[in-house]
């Protein structure tokens, strides 16, 4: 599914930052995998070479067993936008928009046409139990509703990795608990999930966690 | 390798594509829908941004009037009069100190008597004493102790200068040779002296010297000084005050297109034997005259024009630029969702261009039609209702254009959409 091998960037200089350090990681289809570390300690530009935001400037990072090195920006950012699923922990939802129009934007780069985008925008966000809220602007939705309208937006694409950046780093603990079931749900369903966080208790939801300190990945005995 | 992600039996053919990389692409309908949603969901900001380009096409638009306008009205002008209108001046005091005035005493006859000619006078202002006063009584002083000018001018200067008149008339070739003591005065003049009817037959007093009022001038096309003047025959004058010493001139009025013709001649008409006494000014040649003129207005409107296109683009391109740091987050996600970079351009560039065209469109189209009817100059643009008679401006899509729609046209559209 995702595998770096020596993967590393170093941001060019002078002087050179070393954001992170070469390492190794094989992410296997189904699994659920959290990244924790302090703040400024890499996980971003793991997150970036992941999402493929960023080529590693050393080492390997292959998606689906595609060498993302080798691709071109645009056929990169094909690639992200078709076998990526991206949830920020600001939402990212288009104000003025329905919900169902914010789903249905996962699609819009995918050459899916208008109907059939909105009915693959209803059918995601009931999987994600938001059935009764599809034409509700993001104003009127709680912090909770936004977060599974976002979820939703990343599913819709059918992604073979959902990668979520704190992804209840903006919700109080009992809403955060219920995105935590629903993402703890998916992974039941086979989706392979990377959720990066600094916490403790979220990334205790992971089937393996790995941590980042100083830019230098390690792996977690799992508790 | 692909995991099991959905229900089974559900098939999405275009989604299930097994190429390792397809591109991402964008359709032509996703990208207009896109922008025109962009341009709707600030209504304000689109508002003030469509804002900034009719006032640029506005101005643009109206000085393209303007122009035509001004061009046209001023070629009227140079026709009407500065083409028909020659001066002699008197240069014999370059060849002969001594000399006094070399127009003759007929000068108007024989400048007359020239092809195209209308009329001709000769005129100089009078210089008089420092205490040479012009009054409305024998005794006193002058209406407001101003100077008042004395002209000296022959009849065909009257006529020449094409007066209306406000009362009484102007005084004709027997007051010229018969040295009559009349005066013809300027509007100004009148009101300074007190007089406001020759019914009274008044009278003004240039020094001791006694002349009656015979006309008051209200208006004159050439030679406006007249207007602040007191006019008396130029016979008159040199009898009283003696010849001028140097800058007696002749107006003359010709018809069109003879002012060269006449000012090549008229030296010689007037004294063949030293016709270098006399130098002739004609006008410019009226259709050099008129191209230059055009042309240096056409350039300074031109670069008016295109400094207010200037400013009302750079207006909307700091709208824009403003707009877009504004979203940048959307921009990101955009990307993250696997956009290219020219899909962003490209919807960006639909929703300015979408803005700037419409607004600017309608806005252009109707103060044309408003510059053109207040300046009386012909319409380039014709209106686009008036062609099928129907009112297509309430359907047409500028209004939706300038973005002004409420929060409630939204929602409306949206819903809209979901209905579809």
């Amino acid at each position: 599914m995702v595998e770096l091998r020596g993967a590393g960037l170093t941001y060019p200089g002078p002087p050179p930052v070393r954001a992170l350090a070469a390492c190794d990681l094989t992410v296997d289809q189904g699994e659920f995998v959290t990244v924790v570390g302090p703040s400024g300690a890499g996980k971003s530009t793991f997150l970036n070479i992941v999402g493929l935001l960023d080529a590693p400037t050393e080492g390997v990072c292959l998606l689906d067993g595609i060498d993302t090195g080798a691709l071109k920006d645009r056929e990169r950012t094909s690639l992200r936008g078709r076998r990526i699923g991206f949830v920020f922990q600001s939402f990212h939802l288009l104000p003025h928009r329905a919900a169902w129009e914010n789903v249905a934007l996962g699609l819009l780069y995918r050459g899916v046409g208008h109907d059939e985008r909105r009915e693959l925008a209803r059918e995601t966000l009931v999987r994600v139990g938001l059935g009764h809220r599809l034409d509700a602007l993001p104003s009127t939705l709680s912090g909770g509703e936004r977060q599974r309208v976002a979820v939703a937006r990343a599913l819709v694409g059918d992604p073979s990795l959902l990668l979520c950046d704190e992804p209840t780093g903006s919700l109080d603990s009992a809403t955060a608990a219920s995105i935590l079931d629903l993402l703890a749900e998916l992974h039941r369903g086979g989706m392979t999930l990377m959720v990066i966080t600094h916490d403790p208790a979220v990334a205790a939801r992971g089937s393996r966690t790995v941590a980042i300190h100083d830019g230098v990945m390690s792996e977690l005995e799992p508790v | 390798m692909k995991p099991l992600r959905r229900a089974p039996g559900r098939r999405r053919p275009d989604l299930d594509d097994d190429r390792p990389v397809v591109l991402s692409q964008l359709r032509w309908r996703d990208l207009l829908s896109e922008a025109l949603a962009g341009t709707l969901q600030r209504p304000a900001r689109s508002a003030l941004t469509s804002l900034g380009t009719v006032l640029g096409v506005g101005t643009f638009v109206a000085i393209l009037g303007l122009t035509a306008t001004a061009s046209s009205q001023i070629d009227d002008r140079f026709n009407a009069l500065s083409a028909t209108e020659v001066t002699v001046e008197d240069i014999a005091r370059e060849h002969d100190e001594f000399l006094e005035l070399s127009f003759p005493a007929d000068a108007d006859a024989r400048v007359g008597r020239l092809n195209g000619v209308r009329h001709a006078g000769v005129f100089w202002s009078v210089r008089l004493d420092e205490d040479t006063t012009v009054r409305s009584a024998p005794v006193g002083a002058s209406g407001d102790g101003r100077q008042i000018q004395v002209v000296a001018a022959s009849s065909g200067v009257l006529r020449a200068a094409v007066p209306t008149l406000t009362e009484g008339r102007i005084f004709d070739a027997w007051h010229d040779t018969a040295h009559q003591r009349v005066a013809v005065i300027g509007a100004g003049v009148a009101a300074r002296l007190g007089i406001t009817t020759l019914e009274a037959r008044p009278a003004v007093f240039i020094g001791d010297e006694a002349f009656t009022v015979i006309g008051i001038v209200g208006d004159v096309r050439r030679k406006a000084d007249l207007l602040l003047s007191v006019v008396v025959p130029r016979t008159t004058a040199q009898q009283v005050w003696g010849a001028p010493d140097g800058g007696a001139k002749m107006l003359i009025e010709t018809q069109a297109g003879a002012a060269a013709q006449v000012a090549s001649e008229a030296a010689v008409a007037l004294d063949p034997a030293h016709p270098q006494y006399f130098k002739a000014v004609p006008p410019l040649d009226p259709k050099e005259l008129r191209t230059e003129v055009t042309g240096d207005l056409d350039q300074l409107f031109l670069l008016l024009a295109a400094i207010c296109l200037f400013i009302g683009t750079v207006g909307i391109a700091n709208t824009t630029l403003v707009a877009v740091l504004e979203r940048t987050g959307e921009i990101g996600l955009r990307r993250a969702l696997g956009a290219h970079g020219r899909h962003i351009t490209a919807q960006f560039l639909a929703e300015s261009g979408a803005l700037g065209t419409l607004g600017g469109q309608r806005r252009g189209l109707r103060l044309r039609q408003r510059t053109g009817l207040a300046h009386r100059c012909v319409p380039f643009l014709r209106r686009p209702d008036s062609e099928h008679g129907l009112p297509a401006r309430r359907q047409g899509p500028g209004r939706a254009g300038h973005g002004v729609l409420p929060r409630e046209g939204i929602q409306q559209r949206a819903v809209e959409a979901t209905d579809r």
